[in-house]
């Protein structure tokens, strides 16, 4: 049987989603081609309108997932979304509300917000948040159809900063979760794959690499192992460096039933 | 006029309870620049985020043999933040009238210029002019002139603007925040305002009479711009008016605490230096050469690796085609600093400034690909 998972409806056997910000429009298409990624982000505020756009760039049979980026509340959030619905973007959407432009941090209470009222609106929300536990839930309960965890602030590449919190929400959320935002290197996102993620959505490290083309097959092939090791099941890990010689329990066992004192 | 104390407002211009100005300034007056050391310059570079007390050092005479250095490590920030995106625009001057007399301006209101400005029609065919060339973002400009360029006739040229651009920029003289409302309501998004010099006792002799004389008027325009709603605002000093580090560095602190206070704000910097002038043809940037301005900018990209910075065509095509993607992330191409030059048919008035680079918007595009990066049109969307 082949290792899916699903969003909106619709079945998906790649687990790379590719970002599209931070590129060069000629390197996209190899970016894709070589990642092997079924799911491409599009900001609407860098779409444009009639010069070069990078829906050229985007080969066929391609899912888009717009996102909101540039908006500050919930309220913007949804009209970016309405707008790009219009403009023919479809009926997934990326929710990124942000109001803070030095660390980019999502806001995660608006956000839950937005995912409300875009499910309502009969869209497929993924809303990037900050993995907070209570929040994932929330927004399960708002109707998200994913939810996507940044590993570290936007852009930064420095891999799983939340880890234990990721774990978290892997271990804890029903819906598929993406993780999002600061995965620098193809091994981070091999060991988030391991942790149980359901996929990887990566920009900056592919977009800013020598060799971009090269760079997207690499986090391909990551991707791919980290699954695979996940299915496969990672042996027991020894945090004591070894087996006590002697284990502290071992003198339960010789005792049988506790001795019935006369 | 000439008496009106330069730290006070004139009437009718709004005064907000806001610490920045005196947190600047103060910040400035303690910074000796002579104090520090390669060995601060170097842990300046080395931190993953940098002090107000690093930024002064990235801005020393001690930072000036380590330019490669700070331009290798601004490269990485920029492309961390930015990728391979350079934003373009180009400028539209609507309006040359002014009533303020700075000393080194060939716009102030004594220069005998051809004074005009376009009529809603002639705006009109300057925006077909400029939007056929491809771009999405003007940035409209007037004199400052409360008579000829007031709100109601900027709002105007926004609106016209708005129907053609995805982004509607302005640099025009300091208005209250109903005024920026206004104006926001009408389609812009972004507003540059730059102080010039951050020296009050240098700002004095330049700014002899008009409003602008007004000093902290003029410091607290990004915050009236942002309470106004607008999304972006921009910062810059005059380099050359006034020493350069002290100006440098009171530009970066300004934009810094503006963020903090605002974090939803949207930062830019801009980095002119002086040009000849009508006025003045001997006005040069005697001090800040261009291994100074590469100096300012890179230290301006290390503390504010987030900001947008814009180099604009006072800069030669070499120097601009050089920073681009290391320190700048935007552009101007196809400028024209005279009232009306883009169309065909419409009167024109006196330029502001002698322009370095007058390359085509498909001339600065092409530019902008042969180093690898990826020209930008538009990364804005008007909520």
């Amino acid at each position: 049987m082949a290792d899916t998972f699903c969003l909106g409806g619709r079945e998906f056997t790649s687990r790379f989603i590719l970002g599209s910000g931070k590129y060069n429009l000629d390197l996209i298409r190899a970016a894709v081609e070589e990642a092997g990624a079924q799911i491409i982000t599009l900001a609407l505020r860098r779409a444009n309108t009639d010069t070069e756009s990078i829906l050229d760039h985007i080969p066929e049979g391609v899912t888009l997932l717009p996102n909101t980026s540039g908006a500050r509340t919930a309220d913007e959030a949804v009209r970016i979304a309405l707008l790009a619905r219009e403009l023919g973007c479809g009926d997934f959407v990326k929710v990124e509300v942000i109001r803070d432009t030095k660390y980019l941090l999502p806001d995660n209470h608006e956000t839950i917000r937005a995912t409300e009222t875009l499910a309502a609106e009969g869209f497929v929300v993924l809303p990037y948040m900050h993995p907070d536990l209570n929040v994932a839930r929330d927004l399960v309960s708002a109707g998200a159809a994913a939810v996507m965890p940044l590993a570290a602030p936007i852009g930064s590449n420095r891999g799983l900063a939340t880890r234990d919190f990721l774990q978290i929400l892997i271990d804890e959320i029903d819906l598929p979760i993406i993780v999002d935002a600061g995965i620098g290197r193809p091994s981070q996102a091999c060991e988030a794959m391991e942790m149980g993620a359901t996929a990887i959505m990566a920009n900056t490290a592919i977009a800013t690499a020598s060799d971009v083309p090269a760079m997207a097959r690499a986090f391909r092939l990551a991707i791919e192992a980290g699954r695979a090791g996940h299915l496969a099941g990672p042996g027991r890990i020894l945090e004591r460096g070894g087996e006590a010689s002697d284990p502290l329990t071992a003198f339960l066992d010789g005792m049988g039933m506790d001795e019935v004192v006369a | 006029m000439r008496h009106t104390d330069h730290m006070g407002f004139f009437p009718r211009q709004e005064q907000l309870e806001s610490p920045l100005m005196q947190q600047v300034l103060g910040q400035v007056a303690t910074t000796d620049f002579s104090v520090f050391t390669t060995r601060d310059v170097r842990a300046a570079l080395a931190h993953r985020t940098r002090t107000p007390g690093d930024f002064a050092a990235l801005l020393s005479p001690a930072a000036a043999p380590l330019l490669e250095d700070l331009a290798l490590a601004a490269k990485r920030e920029t492309r961390d933040h930015f990728g391979t995106s350079i934003q373009l625009f180009t400028p539209l001057y609507i309006a040359n009238y002014c009533a303020n007399l700075c000393t080194y301006c060939g716009f102030a209101a004594d220069n005998r210029i051809h004074r005009m400005r376009l009529t809603p029609e002639g705006i009109d065919a300057e925006l077909r002019a400029i939007a056929a060339t491809g771009l999405e973002e003007i940035l409209l400009l007037t004199g400052e002139s409360p008579k000829f360029s007031d709100t109601a006739y900027i709002a105007d040229a926004v609106r016209r603007a708005a129907r053609h651009f995805r982004t509607v920029g302005l640099e025009i003289q300091p208005v209250n925040t109903e005024d920026y409302r206004t104006l926001h309501g009408a389609g812009a998004d972004a507003v540059s305002v730059y102080q010039e010099t951050y020296n009050p006792v240098a700002y004095d002799p330049l700014h002899p009479g008009g409003r602008k004389r007004s000093f902290p008027y003029r410091f607290q325009s990004q915050e009236r711009a942002l309470r106004g709603g607008m999304r972006s605002v921009g910062f810059g000093a005059l380099l050359g008016l006034d020493d350069w580090h002290a100006d440098a560095l009171a530009t970066g602190l300004h934009a810094a605490l503006v963020q903090q206070a605002y974090p939803a704000a949207e930062i830019s910097l801009s980095c002119p230096r002086l040009r000849p002038t009508v006025a003045d043809a001997s006005v040069n940037p005697r001090d800040v050469h261009e291994h100074q301005l590469f100096q300012i900018l890179c230290a301006y990209r290390l503390f504010l690796p987030y900001a947008s910075i814009t180099v604009s065509t006072r800069e030669r095509a070499i120097f601009r085609d050089n920073v681009i993607g290391v320190v700048a992330t935007k552009v101007s191409a196809g400028v024209s600093t005279g009232v009306g030059d883009h169309a065909e048919g419409v009167d024109s008035g006196d330029a502001q400034f002698e322009i370095a680079d007058g390359r085509s918007v498909a001339e600065v595009c092409d530019a902008v690909r042969a180093r690898g990066l990826q020209p930008v049109m538009t990364d804005h969307v008007l909520v």
